[in-house]
């Protein structure tokens, strides 16, 4: 058994130690949000949080994760209003096919967290790691320079 | 007369502390031999590289994805695909505890150094973040990261001169004064 807080959930999961947190949350939990693509942590489909820094899940066995705090894209949006970096998606348009789209949101808000005013070089040298195979790499700069200016404004 | 013996022998031991000296300095160079070769193997120097680019496989070629200490910067951690010890699963990212590229300030570069440079820059304090030599020789002995490389997993070739004789290596060329080769 492996306690863990999901999204500001607690959970118990019952699964063999070494299962991916990936499969925990799709599987066990019903959290489709956040996708599989290659399983051997290239593409950066399958991103979440845990205790704040982003992750590749489907290379992380549930068994290191008891007590940790775990972010998916389900959980980035408040009941009332979506995340700033999810409402700058929809405003710039950024998906086209969307396979990627939520690990490619999951590392925004981390790259945000770590560097309030990135450049297209600091943007690059964070989503590099996301890989779109629609190509939406332009329209993705332009969220995150929108994302960090929402949230410079709030404050 | 007792003056001339006790001078003759005065001498014969200064030439043999000479003699010890120079011996002392042919092992600790060719123990550094040693040294520079573990530490240009691939599973060292990929992660000691020229710039900011970690490098990987046994060729050495630039990390995938691009990724660079800006990476880190800009929150891509190495540990957000790199776990404190290997993947269990083919073609899963290797890992070690504190899995890093040393700081950008002292990046400790390995790769192209001849010996000779390496060894002085292993010497400078200000190149090493402050290690002296006891310092390295306890990183190369006990570092958990370093120890990685004799057990990287599969599809990368282990370090192949034994840990302990590397570590025993750096101690005979620091205890002889940590000569530089010419």
């Amino acid at each position: 058994m492996t306690k863990l807080v999901v999204n500001g959930k607690h959970v118990t999961v019952s699964a063999d130690s070494d299962t991916p947190l990936l499969w925990v949350l799709r599987d066990k939990l019903g959290l489709t949000g956040t996708k599989f693509g290659c399983g051997i942590a290239q593409c950066g489909a399958c991103t979440v949080h845990v205790d704040g820094q982003s992750k590749r899940s489907c290379v992380l066995p549930i068994g290191e994760l008891d007590g940790k705090q775990v972010t998916t894209i389900e959980g980035l949006a408040t009941p009332k209003q979506l995340h700033a970096v999810q409402q700058a998606w929809l405003a710039e348009n950024v998906p086209q096919c969307g396979y990627c789209q939520a690990g490619q949101i999951m590392t925004t808000v981390a790259l945000l967290a770590a560097n309030a005013s990135p450049t297209d070089e600091d943007i690059d040298s964070a989503l590099s790691a996301n890989l779109c195979r629609c190509g939406t790499y332009p329209r993705i700069r332009r969220a995150v320079h929108r994302a960090a200016a929402a949230i410079k404004e709030r404050g | 007369m007792r003056a001339l013996v006790l001078l003759a022998l005065a001498a014969c031991g200064s030439a043999r502390a000479d003699d010890d000296n120079r011996h002392d300095e042919s092992s600790a160079r060719m123990a550094f031999a040693t040294v520079h070769e573990v530490f240009m193997h691939p599973r060292c120097m990929n992660c000691h590289p020229v710039g900011d680019a970690p490098l990987q496989f046994d060729d050495s070629r630039p990390h995938a994805m691009a990724i660079t200490r800006r990476s880190e910067r800009n929150g891509v951690a190495c540990s957000t695909c790199h776990r404190a010890k290997n993947g269990t699963r083919p073609n899963q990212p290797p890992g070690a505890p504190n899995w890093h590229l040393p700081p950008a300030e002292t990046p400790m570069v390995f790769e192209g150094r001849t010996p000779k440079q390496l060894c002085e820059q292993l010497k400078d304090p200000k190149q090493t973040g402050g290690k002296d030599l006891a310092g390295l020789v306890h990183h190369v002995e006990h570092d958990a990261l370093v120890g990685w490389g004799w057990e990287p997993g599969p599809g990368r070739t282990p370090v192949k001169t034994p840990r302990a004789k590397l570590v025993a290596a750096m101690k005979t060329w620091a205890a002889a004064g940590a000569p530089c080769p010419d």
